[in-house]
């Protein structure tokens, strides 16, 4: 169970404070020693390797179901992405509309739930003082060990009785909080405000709800909309839940897809265009964020 | 500790005592209402995670394992009590065996190269190249991916047939791999989908460790003479000790429930005609609602625990023994330290009831403790 729990602490180096980290890691390059071609030639590489699956499908989904036997393939898309496009979004076994609002709405109420609650309690774990606060904390933490299947069966059994099973409901109510978003939240807050600013708000008389109010909420926001963002995504791609309770009348965007292999196994010019036509929404997503997620994740790397 | 202002009636705790006006921020008035918001609020903060936490979280946990003890009947939606009969049939049935060997395999397929490349792709990050967030971006793309997305573009890479890889491989005088047929070819096939997803993430978490480390430690081994592959060994990769260990410890919970890529790998997702690439949640997942047995799902699925508990464990031992080793900051244990402060604070306290010493309690527990 605790595994995770000493892990953060080891890495998150709390001895150091962030001032002092900054400060010795100022003078990281000496000026004028940019690196030689090779370094670019392996980023390239690596670059390539990450982007080739997405051409790929690109190459594929834009072709004909011929495409893929084809001995003297092109290495240019064809022209048939959209009427593929099209017949993934008419298939009437995949309802690609209904799938895709599905994904927003859940993955949305996911976002803005977690967030919601984790900042709450992150900001009482991490700035006000009260009984067992550091059981409760190690208590969340340790949680974030456990496996989603060890719960799937009673809510299962849950849902079924509540008669949920197949409504998205029962994806959301699941999600509605996350142990890691109170240890994100608490670890950000903790160093993001400094005591005396609380103080001071006590001393004018602010109550503590205020407090949290006016000096919490304005501090917690970087942290929260980085959650936000992971907290979006991991819920977009989930899969073995949404897989278990809901039906083929009311998937998610992935339960989707699984459909169109059983449907199309053959044809996997319909499966690769329908692949990249769940992503787009994604895709664009990291175009306006994808820096937020860099810095998200390397911030959680050093913070814990 | 109590606070000589009041508190305005909006703070929920406050508003139970009636004898806060609503308008009363005067000093010195509501003190003991000021005194039940600082002791109330922190727990109205938490309760609400805990409460839904505790019946989306808890509850189902401990659920599972009443269920594991029965023979769960679906029909009248309740269960017989059977003991330990579910765990020893999950035991005994050789599937089980087969499941832990490719999910075991799997997970080492797939976590010993990933962690390797991405020591290797966060060095190169590290260096001092142009356009830092463009190639940051770029190894981070596959992230956004979907698993199930993911698994349906390599299946049909991996095919058996008109597979590109085996076009590749063919191209080099390699005779074409059978992907699905062949137990470990598959294995690699999967490994390689979780690869492509998760390199990148680890990537980055690797790269800011890196930069963490002191540039001073550096530029002293270049003053010594050490070449750049003897400074990456010698500096960097015990300096990323602890990340690398977070790293495996996250890598294995994740790992060791795969789920998505083995089930999107052929049309049918029940894991191969010969079980080749069953893993033990694809097998969870098709007693419980393929065969519907959810008692023997719900054992299996604290088999399924216990094992993640088991390495985390022995992972967990693995990395005091090497950051004890690395060398700590402070040579006290986390409990000593905590014991140091316990006693400088009550040293403080009868102090200042002795002088009336306005507050040197921050100065003395920071010197006894940092650094």
């Amino acid at each position: 169970m605790s595994v995770l729990n000493e892990q953060p602490l080891v890495v998150a180096d709390p001895d150091i404070p962030v001032e002092k980290r900054r400060r010795r890691q100022r003078p990281r390059y000496v000026k004028g020693t940019r690196p030689g071609w090779f370094i670019y030639a392996c980023l390239g590489i690596v670059l390539a390797a990450s982007v080739f699956p997405f051409y790929w499908s690109l190459l594929i989904g834009s072709g004909t179901s011929y495409t893929i036997r084809d001995p003297n393939m092109s290495w240019l898309p064809g022209g048939n992405f959209f009427s593929n496009a099209a017949k993934v979004i008419n298939d009437p076994a995949v309802n690609f509309w209904v799938a895709l609002w599905n994904s927003i709405i859940s993955s949305g109420l996911i976002a803005l739930s977690v967030v919601f609650f984790s900042t709450l309690a992150g900001w009482a774990f991490a700035k006000l003082k009260f009984k067992g606060s550091s059981f409760l904390l190690v208590f969340v933490i340790a949680t974030m060990a456990v496996p989603t299947q060890l719960g799937v069966v009673p809510l299962y059994i849950l849902f079924s009785d509540l008669g949920w099973t197949g409504q998205l409901g029962a994806i959301i109510i699941p999600a509605l909080v996350s142990a890691f978003g109170v240890f994100w939240m608490t670890q950000y807050l903790r160093q993001a405000v400094p005591d005396e600013l609380i103080e001071a708000a006590r001393v004018d008389g602010a109550s503590s709800f205020r407090t949290f109010l006016t000096v919490g909420l304005p501090a917690a926001r970087p942290a929260a909309a980085m959650l936000a963002l992971f907290t979006f995504v991991s819920a977009w791609n989930n899969f073995f839940w949404p897989f278990i309770v809901l039906d083929r009348q009311n998937p998610t965007l992935p339960v989707a897809l699984s459909l169109l292999q059983s449907n199309y196994f053959v044809d996997y010019s319909i499966v690769l265009a329908g692949v990249l036509l769940a992503t787009i929404p994604l895709l664009i997503l990291f175009m306006f964020a994808g820096k937020q997620l860099v810095s998200g994740i390397m911030q959680g790397a050093v913070k814990g | 500790m109590t606070t000589p202002t009041s508190a305005p009636a909006q703070a929920p705790a406050s508003a139970k005592t009636r004898s806060t006006p609503r308008t009363s921020k005067r000093i010195g008035f509501g003190g003991r209402a000021s005194a039940w918001d600082l002791k109330l609020s922190p727990y109205l903060y938490i309760s609400p995670f805990f409460i839904l936490f505790f019946i989306v979280g808890l509850f189902p946990l401990g659920y599972t394992a009443v269920i594991s003890f029965m023979d769960w009947d679906l029909v009248r939606n309740s269960g017989e009590f059977v003991g330990f009969d579910q765990y020893i049939a999950v035991v005994n049935d050789p599937k089980f065996w087969v499941a832990l060997r490719n999910t075991f395999s799997i997970f080492l397929l797939s976590s010993v190269p990933q962690l390797i490349a991405a020591v290797f792709i966060a060095a190169l990050l590290d260096q001092n190249i142009r356009a830092k967030t463009f190639w940051r971006m770029g190894v981070l793309l596959p992230y956004v991916m979907a698993p199930v997305a993911v698994a349906l573009i390599f299946s049909n890479m991996f095919g058996d047939q008109y597979g590109i890889i085996n076009t590749w491989l063919g191209n080099f005088g390699i005779e074409p791999i059978k992907w699905h047929s062949n137990a470990f070819a598959s294995h690699i096939a999967i490994a390689t989908m979780v690869n492509f997803r998760w390199t990148g993430y680890n990537t980055l978490i690797l790269l800011a460790a890196m930069q963490a480390i002191p540039r001073d430690y550096y530029e002293a081994a270049t003053v010594d003479g050490a070449s750049k592959t003897r400074q990456f060994f010698a500096i960097t990769m015990p300096s990323l000790r602890p990340t690398l260990i977070f790293v495996i410890i996250t890598s294995t919970i994740g790992g060791l429930q795969i789920f998505d890529e083995p089930r999107m790998y052929d049309q049918y997702g029940t894991g191969g005609a010969n079980n080749q690439w069953l893993t033990i949640t694809l097998w969870l997942y098709d007693i419980g609602w393929g065969r519907w047995d959810f008692g023997r799902a719900a054992a299996l699925a604290w088999i399924l625990f216990l094992i993640i508990l088991v390495i985390g464990v022995i992972n967990l031992f693995v990395t005091q023994g090497l950051v004890r080793d690395e060398g700590s900051r402070n040579a006290l244990s986390k409990r000593q330290i905590r014991a140091a402060q316990r006693r400088a604070r009550d040293a403080v306290a009868a102090d200042r009831a002795a002088s009336h010493d306005p507050d040197p309690t921050r100065n003395t527990e920071s010197t006894e403790v940092s650094r």
